[in-house]
């Protein structure tokens, strides 16, 4: 086994999440990731909690300690005219560059794509930004929630009557990072047969407005604008998170079969003969006279029983899980997705890995970077500085 | 024109959304996808207009003669794929996907981790009919695992990975994601693992077998909330749309029917600039909005006195007010507005697609957008079995004759057969 990526090499000047993940799986390939960081303040994701105990660390929040394994650390000041000239020495010698400033940020230090295509054109330049580098709302600014507001996943998320939900964690900007990773990994299969690079811009924004089911094609093809229902799906039904005897349950019955199977299953069979419960998509528009039908059979059974009964009768079912539950779920043990790390200031803890098993090149998980951990080695190795230069520059604060 | 993916063929046996997700960013790439169903999967020869309604996925809700070649869903994802049917339980069928196998380079199939094994089509099988192949495999749990027969979707895989824990209104439970939202995520990450695998294949001539976990997919893009709950011990729970260190931070009724505005402040220096959009109203003074802590305090009464704002307003007015004074706030767009968002429209997101049996249609384009091999459109969706033909003929090279044999006896068609 090898690793797919060995011979590429990475420079990662990501703030926050979308371009970090994207660097993060360049290191999980074995690709030689440089973290680029600023002196002294380092990456802002390393200000944001939760932290080891709850004391703030630079070393030891957890977004950056996720976002970042496998990367070497080094701290360079992109302001400074000297700090600029070597990083683009490095980028003399790098095959991918990974940033997500605000699309201004890069052209104001003179590291556009043009600059940096003329000293290396076999570059793959990958750029990841809440609306994309060019257009009316470039330099809109956006989080988290604005994204999923603009992407059109807020709209759908929530209660009819109720504002509409922002989703959990940080899932625009991590759409951001694989939608990079992507394009990259194209840029490099397309340099493979031109041996040029070229740029890629990712619009956080398309990410979302992308990776809708039906939210688009049925505004285009019925004309009928997709409304929020609550907690369940649509279209189907029973597609639901249910409580039951001990908790909650999942369900997903989505075809005929699957839904007949269940109402034998459940005792209810002879609803098939109402019309309003004859099909899934029928039973979707009566589903609190279902529901009522169906909570005895939930109540009387719990979750373990529930899930295993309908899987036993293949009718999609599952567990619904907090963070700290889907930790202890067997089926993730035992494909070994969660891993434990040490780290010099964080200690050892629990991480998740990656969702893929790989025959020939496993993907493989290591810790994050100390902030600057790696300058003197890389700048040593890379553009062979002497230890003269280093502590000059480390005293004008270029490093 | 030069293509990202050029000379890469895909054999395609995806279903549903996940799978076919990632097949169609392959394809729009340049790949040369070449999707293959049994037309058994394919559902009845009928829907009734009922059912239509309900769907909603047929142009104006009109199934049609071949409701198959008219589905929404189908048309959106198998842009620029070839379509060739094969029923595998007949030899013959299951013969000719292993030799156009052999002259491939990727399958990639999302069924229950039965089916492979079933038809002698496992990893080990494929490798000894193709040296280079890549499997990826895309089934809910894995391929192997206590959970390894299990049936799942998206919706499933979304309250299983912890996702739905995060979201919801404060004080209630889990709450489901709108969209299923776990599906594009496990077929990004195929995408990214079969661009890495297909990477390396083109450095060794060595293909392997990718076998991905939908659920595990979904949980590694909250690994930042996993790994903070073994460092602080807390597990987070839903928080509607408030934000633990950024106040305002909220959704906010505007004039219209269900039209919300998404407002973040996140310093004081966009907390200033907020205020003064809005005129400097006396409250904003008011000590108990003075400081980030105090606002995070009193956030229910800031929140009445922001809707107050924005209730008499319209939703792209707040939005434009609020940025052009540099303060993060967006539209939270329904359909409609998203597919005549200005920005997407300007970015020419949206490519309009003729189908000759579902007209001419505005879909979601490709996000990722490369200078050089930029992705684009070479076909629209196939109707079913619309390459049979063509590719069994050019790449297998059947005869004429051979073709109707094989559609005599049902290995090929283009109608579905109910099961």
């Amino acid at each position: 086994m090898t690793a797919a990526l060995q011979n590429i090499r990475v420079l990662d000047l990501s703030r926050y999440v979308a371009g970090a993940y994207c660097a993060k799986l360049f290191a999980a390939f074995g690709a030689e990731v440089v973290k680029v960081e600023p002196p002294g303040t380092g990456d802002p994701a390393r200000t944001v909690g939760p932290f080891l105990n709850d004391q703030p660390d630079r070393e030891t929040s957890a977004l950056f300690l996720y976002l970042n394994t496998g990367k070497q650390g080094l701290t360079l000041n992109l302001k400074h005219p000297q700090g600029r000239e070597i990083f683009k020495t490095l980028v003399r010698h790098a095959d991918v560059l990974v940033e997500n400033f605000t699309p201004r940020v890069m052209p104001s230090l003179g590291l556009d794509y043009s600059v940096l295509r003329a000293i290396n054109p076999k570059l793959v330049m990958v750029s990841i930004s809440s609306f994309g580098q060019h257009g009316p709302y470039r330099d809109y600014k956006a989080n988290d929630m604005i994204s999923y507001a603009l992407g059109g996943y807020m709209y759908l998320n929530g209660h009819p009557q109720r504002p509409p939900l922002s989703g959990g964690g940080h899932q625009p900007a991590y759409q951001g990072g694989l939608h990079g990773y992507s394009g990259a990994m194209a840029a490099l299969m397309a340099r493979l047969r031109t041996g040029q690079g070229q740029h890629v811009d990712v619009s956080i924004q398309e990410c979302m407005a992308s990776i809708h089911q039906f939210t688009i094609n049925r505004y285009v093809y019925v004309g009928r604008i997709q409304k929020r229902l609550g907690n369940r799906y649509q279209r189907a039904h029973p597609i639901t998170i249910y409580p039951c005897k001990d908790g909650l349950v999942s369900l997903a019955v989505s075809t005929q079969e699957q839904y007949e199977r269940f109402m034998a299953l459940t005792g209810l069979t002879a609803l098939l003969n109402d019309e309003r419960f004859a099909t899934p998509y029928a039973c979707s528009e009566h589903v609190e006279s279902f529901d009522r039908r169906l909570a005895p059979w939930l109540q009387a059974h719990g979750k373990q029983d529930i899930v295993h009964r309908c899987q036993e009768n293949r009718v999609p079912a599952s567990f619904v899980n907090d963070a700290a539950e889907v930790m202890d779920d067997p089926q993730y043990r035992f494909r070994g997705f969660w891993q434990e790390l040490d780290h010099p200031v964080a200690g050892r803890q629990t991480y998740a890995g990656y969702p893929f098993h790989m025959t020939a090149t496993p993907p493989s998980l290591q810790r994050a970077c100390l902030l600057g951990e790696h300058t003197e080695d890389i700048l040593t190795a890379r553009l062979g500085c002497s230890p003269a230069e280093l502590a000059a520059w480390r005293a004008q604060g270029v490093i | 024109m030069n293509d990202a993916l050029h000379g890469v063929r895909v054999i395609d046996l995806t279903r549903v959304w996940a799978g076919p997700h990632a097949t169609r960013m392959l394809a729009d790439m340049g790949a040369e996808v070449i999707h293959v169903t049994s037309r058994k999967l394919v559902g009845p020869l009928a829907v009734s207009g009922e059912t239509a309604r309900i769907l909603g996925v047929y142009p104006d809700d009109e199934p049609g003669e071949r409701h198959w070649n008219r589905n929404s869903q189908t048309n959106d994802l198998a842009r620029n794929k070839y379509d060739i049917t094969l029923e595998l339980d007949i030899p013959e069928g299951l013969s000719l996907l292993r030799r156009l196998v052999a002259k491939s380079d990727l399958v990639v199939e999302n069924y229950s981790p039965r089916v492979m094994p079933r038809f002698g089509l496992d990893y080990p099988s494929l490798k000894e009919l193709n040296p280079g192949i890549i499997l990826c495999s895309m089934p809910g749990y894995g391929s192997q695992g206590p959970y390894r027969g299990f049936i799942s979707y998206g919706t499933n895989v979304d309250p299983a990975s912890g996702l739905a824990s995060l979201m919801g209104y404060p004080g209630e439970g889990p709450h489901m994601s709108g969209n299923a939202y776990p599906d594009p995520v496990a077929g990004l990450f195929a995408v990214g693992a079969i661009l890495t695998a297909l990477y390396h294949q083109r450095a060794t001539g060595e293909g392997q077998y990718i076998d991905l976990s939908q659920a595990e997919a979904t949980t590694a893009l909250l690994g930042e909330v996993s790994l903070g709950t073994g460092l602080n011990g807390l597990v987070p729970a839903p928080m509607g749309n408030r934000h633990p260190r950024q106040a305002p931070h909220g959704c906010y009724p505007c004039r219209g029917d269900d039209a919300w505005v998404a407002i973040a402040v996140c310093d004081e220096a966009e907390w200033r600039a907020f205020t003064h959009v809005l005129g400097e109203p006396a409250w904003c003074a008011e000590p108990g909005y003075a400081t980030l802590p105090r606002r995070l305090e009193h956030h229910d009464e800031l929140d009445r006195h922001i809707s107050d704002w924005t209730s008499q307003r319209d939703a792209y007015d707040v939005m434009h007010a609020l940025q052009g004074a540099g303060v993060p706030a967006g539209v939270v767009v329904n359909a409609e507005q998203l597919v005549n968002d200005p920005h997407l429209r300007a970015r020419d997101f949206f490519w309009d697609i003729e189908h000759p049996e579902a007209g001419t249609r505005r879909y979601a384009g490709q996000p990722v957008r490369m200078s050089a091999t930029p992705a684009r459109l070479h076909r629209p969706a196939p109707c079913l079995g619309q390459h049979n033909d063509q590719i069994l003929r050019e790449l297998l090279g059947l005869t004429t004759d051979e073709l109707d044999v094989l559609r005599q006896k049902g290995v090929i068609g283009n109608q579905p057969v109910p099961r």
